[in-house]
């Protein structure tokens, strides 16, 4: 059998860490094939390393049989693997037809030759089935045709071997939708294709094979009509993982945060959130379900003190905190765990000790008449380290050296530590493997055990029916509709989220 | 890891420090000057005796406390161009002080520093609160500051305190930072006191920046801040804060020429230059304490033992100015080197 790709025994290590180890992955043509694994199990570096960005200490690599040697990005192309980058490549101020050009103009009387460029990007886009418009500017497409231009941009330099990394993370339910029908296509045509991801889902639907690697070793190849999520979980995590989310009956009591009439413009002087009204009560989680951009961000910036409240109150058990500075917020009782972990959780450039004291760092014990503690902020942040298994060489290391669950896992060990009344969880397993997920949610819920109120926001309907005690549906800028997550259904909850009346899918 | 980071830290200067070096004595080679003589030269007119020395630390005064200002600022995410502003209105303040005040030594000298401070301070706070209200960026608002210093203080020097020879009365005695003391053990060179305020001065910024919460807030919204701001910082205090701070060293500066070196201000035809130096001090000293203090050394000393290397060599004084040059070209080059070999290894995170 004859592979497309094959990457024999791969060693690639950095100073202190073995990120590969003795990585086998064989990849037949016309296949698509997961390489699935944790946060940081190595599958980027891999992937790094078959383009030629890094240089393997061990290992040899063959494509279409012909062993590759002294590879480098430009070899690794005219061998025809292209990658599409999880974080796109793209000039925004440049059309879809100059980005997918660019570096491989075709050249007329000396001028590029746009028109005929623009016909030939027309043409992939037919043949693969790509909408996109080769005339519109990045800036103003969807993020769902940025991708479309990114996997164009490969085919254009004429790969047909392609390596997705992660390409749902930043996709809608949709979009993730027609990538799953692109991606048949590509491969119908002869295509074939790496997916890097760590979503079994998709694995389950559009995977022709699946390798598995953990902590930088190859567990395992399987055929995915043999296997199925529970033991690629397994594979990947190393023991058996809970999906479902196991929780008691919550016991809800007195009103925590109280929410009054809320009005909020966005950055634009929209109203964003436009009389908006929620109670969230002590040992409950109210989970707010909604599409992205119906006032969600500007709600929790408006209780956080990060935006100004136009109009209505916002109250914490009974003190009033609309309109209050960020610290004074949060020193009565709530904690937050922002959306963008990288903006608003962390300052990626301090260590993680520094970080775990980001709200405290001026209080006892930290601190004392302007002079900051060394040993109280470490012995601190070694603790919280330890508590939530933040993987980490130590507390002096910079929190941007640390992988994107690791970093979450601390702002969650910062956050849920100062024991708040409230707790606000932004989005808090985006982008995350099935272990931290669970982690984290049991992390919600055991808060809510102890009587805290936690509000979540999050795209992932999964994740709001699934740990939520209250679902609060938001629609622009208002609670539509309160359910409760044992009697709804991911389509109710869809139609709802749409801007539809309750009841009209039973009554269907 | 952490060990690899310092070596780097070290390296990069050592290597920049030959190479400049190096092309320096190229470029004396084709210009027909002998470049072993020319550099013996210099090593002899930076620290070949007790008088040399003495005018070496004497020059690295203003350029360790210019050096501070522009690291200083760099730490908290700011671009301070206009040290050279703040230090002339620092300068004007330590002369003022100390031309106008009677006061017992004790108190009049401690007193014009903190004068030059509070200028330098309050003129770098104006383009603190520019950038924290209106988002105005620093870079443009100091470099127009600088031209309004250097104007300024002419004109006030003119119209109110204008002695003999287009400069101002000396300082009183009681104000000066010369000593007759460390002029006689250094073969009557101008060396005076300011250089303990200059040591004191880095000695402060390594400990408000490394060891306050102030300076934690300071580097907190250097780095990021959207996640100070979300952590309770007060961002826009901080910026000013941080400016005034910057400017503030850049003031102390200023009265190093004036409570030390000349003892008055004249009337300036164009920049003193000192303040865009501590750009540079700053640069190949990586924007630390003990940095800033070697950095500021190696430049005082080179641009003290230009003199010698022009009588005695026959080169010109300018080929320093290159040297200095290539010196803080070769940083800025291997600054991108290590970016990008810090990118590539972060690229490789697991």
């Amino acid at each position: 059998m004859e592979y497309v790709i094959e990457m024999r025994n791969i060693r690639k290590e950095f100073p202190g860490i073995v990120a590969n180890d003795d990585i086998t992955l064989q990849v037949k043509k016309g296949e698509i094939h997961a390489l699935l694994g944790e946060n940081g199990a190595g599958k980027s570096t891999l992937m790094n390393v078959l383009f030629g960005l890094y240089e393997p200490e061990q290992g040899e690599i063959y494509v279409k049989g012909n062993k590759v040697v002294n590879n480098d990005p430009n070899i690794a192309n005219s061998l025809g693997i292209g990658m599409v980058h999880q974080h796109f490549m793209l000039v925004d101020k440049f059309t879809v037809t100059e980005n997918i050009i660019l570096g491989k103009e075709p050249v007329k009387g000396g001028k590029v030759d746009l028109q005929t460029a623009a016909k030939e990007v027309k043409a992939l886009s037919d043949q693969y089935g790509l909408r996109v418009d080769p005339f519109a500017k990045i800036e103003d497409i969807s993020v769902g045709m940025q991708q479309r231009v990114e996997i164009l941009k490969t085919l254009y330099r004429g790969a047909d071997i392609l390596i997705f990394d992660e390409p749902t993370a930043v996709l809608t339910p949709q979009e993730i939708l027609e990538l799953i029908q692109i991606m048949r296509k590509l491969v119908s045509e002869g295509k074939s294709i790496i997916l890097i991801t760590h979503k079994l889902k998709e694995i389950m639907e559009v995977c022709d094979r699946c390798t598995v690697i953990r902590r930088g070793r190859s567990v395992g190849t399987v055929d995915v009509k043999d296997s199925n999520p529970d033991s690629l979980a397994a594979m990947m995590v190393g023991r058996e993982v809970n999906f479902t989310v196991v929780k008691g009956v919550s016991e809800p009591k007195e009103p925590v945060l109280t929410i009054k009439d809320l009005v909020v413009l966005d950055s634009r002087k929209v109203a964003a959130v436009n009389g908006l009204n929620l109670t969230v009560k002590a040992g409950e989680i109210v989970g707010i379900a909604g599409v992205d951009g119906n006032g969600q961000s500007e709600l929790l910036e408006a209780i956080t003190g990060l935006r100004k409240a136009n109009e209505g109150t916002i109250q914490l058990r009974d003190k009033d905190i609309t309109n209050k500075t960020p610290r004074s917020v949060t020193a009565s009782g709530l904690a937050h765990i922002p959306q963008d972990r990288h903006k608003h959780g962390l300052v990626l450039d301090f260590s993680v000790g520094e970080n775990m004291v980001l709200q405290t760092y001026y209080q006892k014990p930290y601190s004392k008449n302007g002079i900051l503690k060394f040993s109280p902020i470490f012995e601190k942040a070694n603790k919280l380290i330890s508590e939530y298994d933040v993987r980490t060489p130590d507390a002096y290391t910079p929190a941007r050296a640390l992988s994107g669950g690791n970093q979450q896992k601390a702002i969650i060990a910062r956050e849920v530590d100062r024991d708040p009344d409230f707790l606000i969880a932004a989005q808090p397993t985006r982008g995350l493997d099935v272990g931290a997920i669970e982690f984290i949610h049991s992390k919600l819920i055991e808060q809510r055990d102890k009587g805290k109120a936690v509000l979540l926001v999050s795209f992932e309907l999964d994740e709001i029916i699934n740990v939520s005690d209250r679902i609060a549906v938001m629609y622009e800028g208002k609670i539509v509709a309160v359910v409760d997550p044992k009697e709804t259904t991911e389509q109710e909850l869809g139609l709802l989220m749409a801007g539809g009346k309750r009841g009209t899918v039973n009554a269907e | 890891m952490q060990n690899k980071n310092n070596k780097m830290k070290l390296l990069v200067p050592l290597v920049s420090v030959f190479f400049g070096l190096l092309i320096g004595g190229i470029i004396m080679l084709v210009s027909g000057y002998r470049p072993i003589e020319a550099y013996a030269a210099l090593f002899e007119g930076m620290v070949g005796g007790p008088y040399y020395i003495g005018e070496t630390v004497r020059q690295m005064s203003p350029l360790i406390l210019s050096g501070l200002a522009v690291a200083f600022a760099f730490r908290t995410g700011l671009f301070n161009i206009g040290v050279e502003g703040q230090l002339l209105v620092g300068w004007l303040a330590a002369v003022y002080v100390g031309v106008f005040v009677d006061a017992p030594a004790i108190v009049h000298i401690p007193l014009a520093i903190l004068a030059a401070g509070v200028a330098g301070a309050l003129w770098g706070a104006v383009p603190g609160i520019l950038k924290a209200r209106f988002k105005v960026h620093e870079v443009i608002t100091t470099i127009m500051m600088n031209y309004i210093a250097l104007y300024s203080t002419n004109e006030i020097i003119r119209n109110y305190m204008l002695a003999p020879g287009e400069r101002t009365e000396n300082v009183k005695e009681t104000a000066s930072l010369a000593s007759p003391f460390l002029q006689s053990i250094t073969e009557y060179s101008t060396l005076h006191y300011g250089i303990i305020v200059a040591l004191i001065a880095a000695v402060i910024m390594w400990f408000l920046l490394w060891r306050t919460t102030m300076g934690y807030e300071l580097r907190a919204v250097g780095f990021n801040q959207h996640a100070s701001q979300y952590a309770g910082i007060n961002v826009s205090k901080n910026i000013v804060l941080s400016m005034a701070i910057s400017g503030a060293f850049a003031g102390i500066a200023g009265s190093m020429e004036g409570l030390g070196t000349y003892q008055y201000m004249t009337i300036n035809a164009a920049f003193t230059g000192v303040g865009f130096d501590g750009i540079a001090v700053a640069l190949l000293g990586a924007n630390s304490a003990i940095g800033v203090v070697l950095a500021a050394a190696l430049f005082g000393g080179l641009k003290i033992g230009a003199l010698n290397m022009q009588s005695i060599a026959g080169v010109p004084t300018e080929l320093v100015g290159v040297v200095i040059a290539l010196i803080i070209f070769f940083v800025a080059c291997s600054y991108i080197v290590h970016w990008l070999m810090n990118r590539v290894s972060k690229g490789g995170k697991i």
